[in-house]
């Protein structure tokens, strides 16, 4: 967006009957910059401080042992796992909801967003309950010498899980909104099903995919509580680089967790940069 | 191209939406289904189209039955209310698509689409989206992409209705002369009557699910076969009258009903043209007194009371009214030149 | 015969409401019974049995037996002994403080929410676009480096510790340090939430108000705050359910001295590191009835505030 004149004072948007004097617009402008500073963003830059707070060549160093570059591809991994399947999910999910009436629709919406509102630890507990050497599966994965809890199948599946409704709650009022006629023409020119989702549908959602996938990836690479329930946190093997960050902290090594906390940070600002420009795009549209 | 839709019922949860419909649509003829929203009009043509299942019946085309055909192997053109563009590709791409997913090489699928841009006008617009053309481009585009896969039969689900007045009578004229260039099958489905008229060899005039008239345009105007035909299609007076001796009587009015049993309740139908209006006495002539006068354009619509609480409408052409010198509160004659009397409901 | 047998045996029967007619039970019957049941209308578009299928799949798969097996744990345990698993004195101190903690907040964000909410909408000024952006800060930045930036900032030799330690205010390592934590994860929610509603308000409203001679004051507290209070409310519920289950950032501030400063997410982790996973599925119980109670409230809120801001002739 271009503006013509940069406002130094905060300018009303509204006609001047229903907005407050200029010293009050001043004011509360200030107030709320303030807020934003303290609560956003002094921790981000702390991030930042912390990580080059002695120097560049250190920040490199503690940055790549072998340990971080461990961390970050699991991390890599276990986003690169969650999104392609809920993405299928979501989108199965979209279109089973968006494109037909049945009965238990809304009972079936509620049930997609239900990982988001359970805590990360519970999340976590229900895998160990699960999987665990205690839980209802345990003794035959024992037996059969599977490991998931306290290793990266483990990781995974819980990753999964709390990244769940991420695409699919982006794409369904998307497609709600799209109706179906474009399908129904797409079907009157012959074309056949697999045709039509990925010759009409699939180009229709691919931004409010795109944003899904943003939000989900972010989700998915800085998930702590209900990994570090699952993980077991072994060095090199199963920390992903959230749990990095706590395991080097706890160690008292502030420069390692903040130089693997300040890739986070830029993982947190590239997101938050993304995100802004699919919506910028799609309502250009 | 000849379609025979044979006692066709669709329902949706319950509600019947087509009640039994059947008809013939010869190859080449542009037939019109006419009637008010939510009459079932349109579920009819998606059944023919396969976009709906029939819940009963049969629909044949050029002799086959296709009930059971899926909708992409009908090889029927369907134009959309909204057009329902892929908004997504450009104009070239749009028209394209029939022909893309039936496996036409691009060149080929290139050319053929820019033959149909030129034949519907749009020369040159071939880059566009969806989003940057005007309502009637888009409609235009919507029908040169029905057209693409050279389908025999064309459907129109109220193809101008989301477009403005001026617009819709310059595409209807302009879709007229396409269906006899093209040598189309064309079955048309829209509630506005002019368009109707203007357009169709034969009108359907579908109500509640069912067909009332199947006549040419003429016929449905001057002869309709029921009162809800004779009510939707123009303006009528509404006289309503027991059969005595073959006739309905009203006022000095004597409207012939021998089609009707004696004593039979009966509505009487005319249209304010049919009814003729002088100043001075003439045999038949029914005095009455003129309460309001209506500029209307080329016509002038005078609202006529005969007795106290009785009023006829006329439509007269504008001079007449001025000559004969009507104004409010004069004295005319009133004669009805053709009425229509159906048994009352 | 065997086979014939076996055919047999697969068409077992099921009730029918005509006692003496027996509607055999084929796949495809069955088939066709669920379609008629969960299936409104038929459509052309393709897919239906695919689609609904894998979402119903995987949604079980992922979700819904994952945390069925809470319960069903659960079940293992007799009365009482969930009772005093999920009620012991170490847990009451940890149940009070989260509840305090998110509670205070979602407070302080239901304050501070309105307000950049309110100059996000009304005003214009240099670096609007950035701030808005920045607003959804807390839902990208991973929890457990928000823990360690704000501990550090708050630690007595921290940036903003420094501040308050001389005043005798401990903020690291005390319910205060968990308050700014919860405050800085949960602080979009409000934003976000009135942020829409604010900018759909008629000001039309305010005019008519103007117009009486209310000054902005009034008009603020009779007109504006009536019309977002469904939206503030909601956007409370929203930041107080994430603060409740909030664990990565909470863990490096609070200190986690036990019943002074441990949150109940951590006692579920302290239960399994103990091997007491009966007693980690007692907290995870309490814990995902209060997520579930949370989410019926939030969605009647919102159906509420939908309402609200539909049908202008109830306002």
């Amino acid at each position: 967006m271009i503006r013509k004149n940069f406002n130094i004072f905060p300018t009303s948007l509204y006609p001047s009957v229903v907005s407050e004097r200029k010293e009050i617009r001043l004011i509360l402008t200030f107030l709320a910059l303030g807020i934003v500073f303290f609560v956003l963003i002094l921790p981000l830059l702390t991030v930042f401080a912390g990580a080059f707070n002695e120097g560049f060549v250190r920040y490199i160093q503690s940055l790549f042992t072998p340990e971080n570059l461990s961390a970050i591809r699991l991390t890599l991994t276990v986003a690169a796992i969650s999104i392609p399947l809920n993405v299928i999910f979501g989108i199965s999910a979209a279109w089973a909801i968006a494109k037909f009436e049945f009965f238990g629709k809304r009972f079936l919406i509620s049930l997609i967003d239900l990982p988001f509102s359970v805590s990360p630890v519970v999340s976590g507990l229900v895998f160990v309950l699960l999987f665990g050497s205690q839980g209802l599966l345990g003794s035959f994965l024992n037996a059969h010498d599977i490991k998931i809890i306290f290793a990266v199948p483990g990781i995974v599946i819980t990753t999964v899980f709390v990244t769940f409704p991420f695409v699919a709650r982006e794409l369904i009022p998307l497609m709600q909104a799209q109706g179906n006629e474009e399908e129904e023409a797409s079907l009157t020119l012959g074309a056949s099903g697999w045709q039509t989702f990925f010759l009409v549908t699939l180009p229709n959602i691919r931004w409010g995919m795109l944003y899904g996938v943003i939000l989900l990836n972010a989700r998915a690479m800085g998930e702590f509580g209900a990994v570090s329930v699952v993980s077991g946190h072994i060095q090199g093997l199963t920390t992903t680089m959230p749990l990095q960050v706590e395991i080097l902290y706890n160690e008292y090594n502030f420069i390692g967790a903040f130089s693997v906390a300040s890739l986070l940070g830029l993982l947190a600002l590239a997101t938050l940069v993304l995100k802004a420009l699919v919506e910028w795009k799609t309502h250009s549209k | 191209m000849s379609i025979r839709v044979e006692n066709l019922v669709k329902s949706f949860n319950g509600f019947t939406a087509v009640d039994n419909i059947s008809f013939l649509v010869e190859k080449g003829e542009f037939v019109t289904l006419l009637g008010p929203s939510g009459s079932g009009k349109s579920t009819v043509l998606r059944c023919i189209a396969g976009l709906e299942t029939p819940t009963a019946g049969r629909i044949e085309v050029k002799g086959e039955d296709v009930t059971e055909v899926p909708v992409q192997n009908r090889k029927v053109g369907f134009v959309f209310q909204h057009f329902a563009l892929f908004r997504h590709l450009s104009v070239i791409d749009n028209i394209a698509f029939g022909l893309k997913v039936r496996g036409v090489k691009t060149g080929e699928r290139l050319d053929r689409a820019r033959k149909l841009l030129g034949l519907v006008g749009l020369e040159g617009l071939d880059k566009r989206m969806p989003s940057q053309l005007s309502g009637g481009q888009r409609q235009r585009v919507a029908l040169a992409r029905a057209l693409a896969p050279e389908p025999e039969l064309l459907l129109l689900d109220e193809p101008f209705g989301a477009l403005d007045t001026r617009l819709r009578k310059e595409l209807r004229s302009w879709l007229k002369e396409l269906h006899h260039r093209v040598q189309l099958t064309t079955l048309l489905v829209t509630h506005d009557q002019d368009e109707a008229f203007e357009v169709s060899d034969r009108i359907l005039v579908v109500n509640k699910g069912r067909i009332e008239q199947n006549a040419p345009p003429q016929d449905i105007f001057n002869f309709p076969a029921t009162e809800f035909v004779a009510a939707f299609v123009g303006e009528t007076n509404r006289i309503d009258g027991v059969v005595t001796a073959g006739e309905v009587a009203w006022g000095h009015f004597r409207f012939k009903a021998v089609h009707l049993q004696e004593g039979t309740q009966a509505t009487v139908l005319f249209r304010p043209n049919d009814v003729y209006v002088t100043s001075y006495k003439e045999r038949g002539g029914w005095p009455g007194t003129i309460r309001s006068l209506q500029y209307l354009g080329a016509t002038e619509l005078l609202d006529i009371e005969m007795e106290p609480g009785q009023h006829v409408i006329a439509h007269i052409p504008t001079g007449v009214a001025g000559l004969s010198g009507f104004t409010k509160g004069k004295t005319v004659y009133v004669m009805v030149t053709a009425a229509h009397v159906f048994e009352k409901k | 015969m065997a086979e014939r047998l076996k055919a047999h045996a697969w068409k077992a029967c099921v009730p029918s409401p005509v006692p003496w007619v027996r509607i055999p039970l084929s796949p495809r019957r069955i088939f066709s019974y669920f379609m008629k049941i969960f299936w409104k209308q038929k459509s052309v578009i393709p897919g239906f049995g695919l689609s609904l299928g894998f979402t119903l799949f995987y949604l079980s798969l992922i979700v819904l037996i994952p945390l069925a097996m809470l319960f069903v744990k659960s079940t293992t345990l007799t009365g009482p002994e969930f009772l005093e698993a999920a009620t012991s004195p170490r847990l009451m101190a940890a149940y009070k403080l989260s509840f305090g903690a998110s509670l205070g907040a979602a407070s302080i964000n239901f304050f501070c929410g309105l307000l950049v909410a309110w100059v996000l909408v009304r005003y214009d000024f240099w670096g609007k676009r950035i701030v808005d952006i920045l607003v959804d800060l807390p839902f990208a930045l991973p929890t457990a480096v928000a823990g360690i930036a704000l501990t550090t900032l708050y630690a007595p030799d921290g940036l903003m510790g420094r501040l308050f330690d001389p005043l005798g205010i401990k903020t690291a390592f005390s319910p205060l340090g968990i308050v700014l934590a919860l405050t800085f994860i949960s602080f979009p929610f409000v934003v976000r939430t009135v942020q829409p509603v604010l900018q759909d308000l008629d000001i039309d409203m305010e005019e008519a108000a103007a117009c009486m001679g209310a000054g902005r004051i009034k008009t603020f507290f009779y007109i504006i705050l009536p019309a977002l209070f469904p939206a503030l409310t909601t956007g409370f519920a929203l930041a107080f359910a994430r603060a409740l289950g909030e664990y990565g950032s909470v863990v490096f501030i609070a200190g986690n001295m036990p019943m002074r400063t441990e949150i109940v997410p951590l006692l579920i982790i302290t239960k399994l590191e103990q091997y007491d996973t009966a007693g980690a599925t007692a907290i995870g119980v309490v814990m995902l009835v209060c997520s579930f109670l949370l989410l019926f409230l939030i969605n009647g809120l919102q159906g509420w505030g939908e309402k609200r801001n539909h049908d202008p002739e109830k306002l």
